[in-house]
């Protein structure tokens, strides 16, 4: 065997692992489309073929929009069946309306009053939003920090642990007393909360390089500020990412118990209200505006996640708490 | 190829390198006493059961280890902290798994603060080289492990290293891949004129690469002995193979290795 035959059945292999792999992933819509990123072919050997390898090709719009049904039928029966058995109750009254409303008043309730109820939705949601960009800048911050430095690790975490175990609800009114009945002690209260996954997975996700990434970057030159943006940064964003999700969702609790000690808006303060009303449709209306707010964040993470580590083993498996 | 080995002198020098490592309960030789000069252009091939302290070798030499006591030089200047005139390829690919093999490639270029226009050309030749063309946009899951270790020596080639430092690169491969990457190899060495230190578990490899081996013991490593290998510079895989000179230097050495790991 001489060497270029060797070569040859180098690419060869290649070839047919590509082709494999070409053949696995091809759906109609886009299978065979040349990327035009092969180049000349090499003149010695067979060209291995220039395309795409191992990418399924973009869908379809109709393929997409199955797709899309497909994902949604299974909450969408969940659902149904919830209000059906909801309203079942309801409105044979086994339970007393003043305690459980019909699905029917509560929206009565939210279409009458809906630009009062919006209002006070987007209250909550900035509170919300404010409070949980704050705390992934902060929880970022804190965990680089605590992954790069040995006397910071020591120092900040004891502060880290305290701020997570000391109940929130319990030092909300320190926070209105301190800060007035404004928006602040909700924000406050809404990093306080959401802070503690970020930085404990920020600290995973940068822990979590391989060391022999980190050797290979010292043989190449490179100094921490270069290592952590090309290497140990995306190396970290799937930890990262899952403990935003967590956090989204506990910066809404977070804003909502704020409002629920000295508040004169947001739906904290209009869940108060109705409770103290004995307002049911209003009290349900009011879950479910906040319910939503968590749901809304909670996906648009998602989408962020989906953008931003589509090479990940968990979004590559299809493996997904919501859709796609 | 660009590769500018210092055109006399050595390209590595190892004195007394010996490496200690301390644990709560004891104290663990892993190198003792380790001298070797490796001259440059050559291509050295260390083998030695495992444990024996050769990675810890490499290690030393591209400044991520610090020995114990002894005295190391690349490039006739002492090692001290992490060394840039080298290539190091691991057993593992260690590629980024959200970058294509192109842009792994590349990585170098953007650590160093290469220039782009010419990395990204240097790139092109080494992926054509290295049979890789194609496969640029291919993230590393989408990769055989032969495919995956192309990347990574692609990536330690790219800024035309003078020395090239090499840990069982080949070590998670079937036999197939490995012989083929063995010849592809040995044809890059001969293309690039840099200085090669590989080191493999596998005799056979150790021959083929090597014009030199060099034989350590089991902890405490040791530099048993050094074989130059009196093959032709330009090898061809089938016919190193069937060699009678091959099979006498992998007896010899498979006779060494066995009567070290005895003697333990």
């Amino acid at each position: 065997m001489t060497e270029n035959s060797l070569d040859t059945a180098g690419r060869q292999a290649a070839a047919d692992k590509a082709g494999g792999e070409r053949a696995a992933a091809s759906t109609p819509g886009g299978a065979g489309a040349p990327d035009g990123l092969g180049g000349p072919a090499p003149s010695r050997v067979v060209a291995p073929p220039p395309d795409r390898v191992g990418r399924p090709p973009r869908p379809t719009l109709g393929r997409r929009a199955a797709a899309f049904a497909d994902s949604l039928w299974r909450p969408a029966l969940v659902l149904a069946v919830f209000f059906a058995a909801w309203w079942f109750v309801a409105a044979r009254e086994y339970v007393p309306n003043y305690l459980v409303p019909t699905p029917g008043q509560v929206w009565e309730t939210m279409t009458t009053q809906w630009s009062e109820l919006a209002r006070h939705t987007l209250v909550t949601l900035y509170e919300t939003v404010l409070g949980f960009v704050l705390a992934a800048a902060l929880g970022l911050v804190t965990a680089v920090a605590i992954a790069y430095s040995r006397t910071l690790d020591k120092a900040l975490y004891p502060i880290v642990l305290f701020a997570q175990v000391i109940p929130k609800i319990a030092i909300a009114p320190l926070l209105v007393v301190w800060f007035g009945l404004g928006l602040t002690p909700k924000i406050i209260l809404a990093v306080l909360i959401a802070f503690f996954p970020v930085v404990i997975s920020g600290v995973a996700g940068l822990r979590s390089t391989d060391p022999e990434l980190l050797d290979l970057a010292a043989t190449m030159g490179a100094g921490p500020w270069r290592t952590f943006r090309k290497i140990r940064f995306p190396n970290a964003l799937p930890h990262l990412m899952a403990g935003l999700k967590v956090a989204v969702t506990l910066a809404v609790v977070g804003a909502v118990v704020g409002e629920f000690v000295g508040a004169s808006e947001g739906l904290g303060y209009v869940l108060l209200l109705a409770n103290g009303n004995l307002d049911a449709p209003l009290l349900f209306a009011d879950l479910i505006l906040m319910s939503a707010i968590g749901i809304v964040l909670f996906v648009l993470v998602e989408i962020a996640e989906a953008l931003l580590i589509p090479w990940h083993a968990s979004r590559r498996a299809g493996v997904s708490l919501t859709t796609s | 190829m660009t590769a500018a080995p210092a055109a006399t002198g050595t390209a590595i020098g190892m004195s007394g390198l010996t490496v200690r490592f301390t644990t709560r309960r004891s104290q663990t030789t892993a190198l003792d006493d380790v001298s070797l000069d490796i001259e440059p252009g050559e291509f050295v091939t260390i083998v030695g059961p495992s444990g024996c302290g050769k990675s810890t070798l490499l290690k030393i030499v591209a400044g991520l280890v610090k020995p114990t006591s002894g005295e190391v030089s690349l490039l006739e200047r002492p090692v001290r902290g992490p060394q840039k005139e080298i290539g190091f390829v691991f057993q593992k690919a260690a590629l980024l798994e959200w970058r294509g093999a192109r842009a792994n490639i590349l990585l170098q270029a953007e650590m160093r603060g290469m220039d782009r226009a010419r990395a990204a050309r240097r790139a092109d030749e080494l992926i054509e080289m290295t049979g890789l063309t194609g496969f640029e946009k291919a993230l590393p899951h989408e990769l055989s492990g032969g495919m995956q270790q192309r990347v990574a020596l692609c990536r330690a080639l790219l800024h035309s290293p003078p020395v090239l430092l090499m840990d069982e690169p080949f070590g998670a491969l079937d036999a197939l891949t490995r012989e083929q990457m063995n010849a592809e190899l040995h044809r890059i060495w001969r293309e690039t004129g840099t200085t090669v230190v590989l080191v493999t578990h596998s005799i056979a490899e150790a021959v083929f690469l090597g014009t030199r081996v060099v034989v350590m013991s089991p902890r405490p490593g040791r530099i048993i002995r050094t074989f130059p290998v009196e093959l032709p510079a330009h090898r061809d895989y089938a016919q190193v193979m069937s060699d009678s000179r091959f099979d006498r230097l992998a007896t010899d050495l498979r006779g060494l290795l066995g009567s070290a790991a005895a003697n333990h």
